[in-house]
């Protein structure tokens, strides 16, 4: 069935993520427009997420649309052992949208060839997450002033970090020099190397991480080194502190530079960074409010012209 | 020593190792026509082949899409009447719908009663679940 879901944004045209991003920069300037009045979006979390959850409910409040779903599988039927597929179609009967989190590889893909109402993925395990990815291309749009021909730094958890795989394919139509900064046992796997090598997209390895590696960063992208990925637990020892942003590393970057993290944060960026012009996590953060209104909307078929004409009214 | 067959098909230049794979994927134990089965015999492409004849079984797009998987290049022969009405060597399909298993455990596919659905890379012999996005060598897979 087709039908205009969301599964993945890897292979948005330019002009399409470029579309997304004007919508995105409409709701900055004003959040709240009730385009979806009289609509329903369902929000089923198979895998509990608060904050992408809050993040796609406002964005769904502040279009004027009616909330339905669950943030607790335990508390539904699937639970008793009901299909992915009965869920569906079930809420496909109530609401206008499906907005889901799962917790299997592959689910948001197969929920819309199940259904005609529009799926957004939210998550599907390790696999993608497009709204955070429509967040971070967002940030670093609105702080650069462009995609084209950046300097991206990627810091920690590169084995399995999805933000950072789905960020990686997402960049490589503009241009980006990579360095990938990260301990030997999480280094970027195999096949995002390959895959930049394909797409003659430029890449730097290193396990450095200090004041003079950074100075030619536009983004650095951090991201949590997290115990239970190691093997070896000495391995994890040795290196947990070495990928610990802090203040003082900053005084040689460039004045664009700013940091983004997809949160939560445990100790990779010390607190004295969040005073810093470079901190950016937190708007980050908000940026996904407006990514999220835009994603809803196109899904629906509401158009830029739409959102903008009800800005005027 | 063995008759010509009158309709059936013959599946030639199976690699020796994969016979017994190739036996038991069609379930010819179960059978009750004639079968042949010879291992070992000389060939000039390959040294030593093995065959299967089987009589009144024509195969689906879906066996042979199996068959293709478990081994390439493998040769099959219809025959009606005595004569041979197709020929062909079998090349893997592009697509692989419900045919083999995602390697993936936390795949939907492997969590829902549903289809496989893999897109077949041929010169890496490689094949990529359309849901979980995982890619695994076609020499390792799972039929489903």
């Amino acid at each position: 069935m087709e039908n205009k879901s969301i599964v993945s944004i890897a292979n948005y045209t330019k002009e399409k993520i470029q579309y997304l991003l004007d919508m995105a920069t409409e709701f900055e300037a004003n959040p709240n427009r009730k385009l979806l009045e009289g609509k329903v979006v369902a929000t089923l979390f198979f895998e509990p997420s608060t904050r992408t959850r809050l993040s796609f409910e406002t964005a769904a409040n502040r279009l004027g649309a009616r909330v339905i779903g669950f943030s607790d599988p335990k508390a539904t039927s699937s639970s008793k052992g009901e299909t992915l597929k009965d869920t569906i179609k079930m809420v496909s009967n109530y609401a206008d949208v499906i907005i889901m989190r799962h917790y299997l590889e592959g689910a948001a893909q197969y929920a819309s060839e199940v259904t005609n109402v529009p799926i957004i993925n939210a998550g599907d395990g390790s696999n993608l997450h497009p709204s955070q990815t429509m967040l971070d291309l967002y940030s670093i749009y609105k702080t650069q002033g462009t995609l084209e021909n950046l300097n991206i730094y990627m810091v920690g958890d590169l084995k399995y970090g999805r933000t950072i795989h789905s960020l990686l394919m997402s960049m490589q139509k503009y241009n980006p020099t990579f360095t990938f900064i990260a301990p030997k046992e999480l280094e970027m796997p195999e096949e995002y190397k390959l895959y930049c090598k394909e797409n003659n997209v430029k890449y730097i390895e290193r396990q450095d991480f200090d004041e003079d590696t950074i100075t030619d960063c536009d983004i650095l992208y951090m991201t949590r080194v997290q115990r239970e990925r190691f093997s070896d637990l000495m391995e994890y020892e040795r290196v947990k502190n070495a990928y610990i942003l802090k203040a003082n590393m900053l005084g040689k970057c460039k004045p664009n530079m700013k940091i983004l993290h997809p949160l939560p944060r445990v100790n990779e960026i010390e607190y004295d960074v969040d005073d810093s012009i470079h901190a950016y996590y937190f708007q980050q953060a908000q940026n996904g409010l407006y990514a999220r209104e835009a994603l809803i909307c196109d899904v629906l078929g509401i158009t830029l012209e739409d959102i903008k004409k009800y800005g005027t009214k | 020593m063995v008759a010509a067959l009158e309709n059936g098909s013959v599946i030639d230049h199976i690699p020796t190792d994969k016979l017994f794979t190739i036996v038991q994927l069609l379930q010819l134990d179960k059978f009750k026509n004639e079968v042949i089965i010879a291992n070992n015999l000389d060939s000039k492409v390959m040294q030593k082949k093995g065959l299967v004849k089987i009589s009144e079984k024509f195969f689906t797009e879906d066996e042979i899409s199996q068959l293709a998987v478990v081994c390439p290049k493998i040769k099959l022969t219809v025959i009606r009447n005595y004569k041979v009405v197709e020929k062909r060597e079998i090349n893997l399909p592009e697509t692989l719908i419900n045919i083999v298993k995602c390697a993936n455990p936390v795949c939907i596919t492997n969590n829902e009663p549903m289809r496989t659905y893999f897109n077949i890379h041929n010169a890496t012999r490689t094949a990529k679940c359309r849901y979980c996005g995982k890619e695994q060598s076609l020499d390792n897979i799972k039929l489903k």
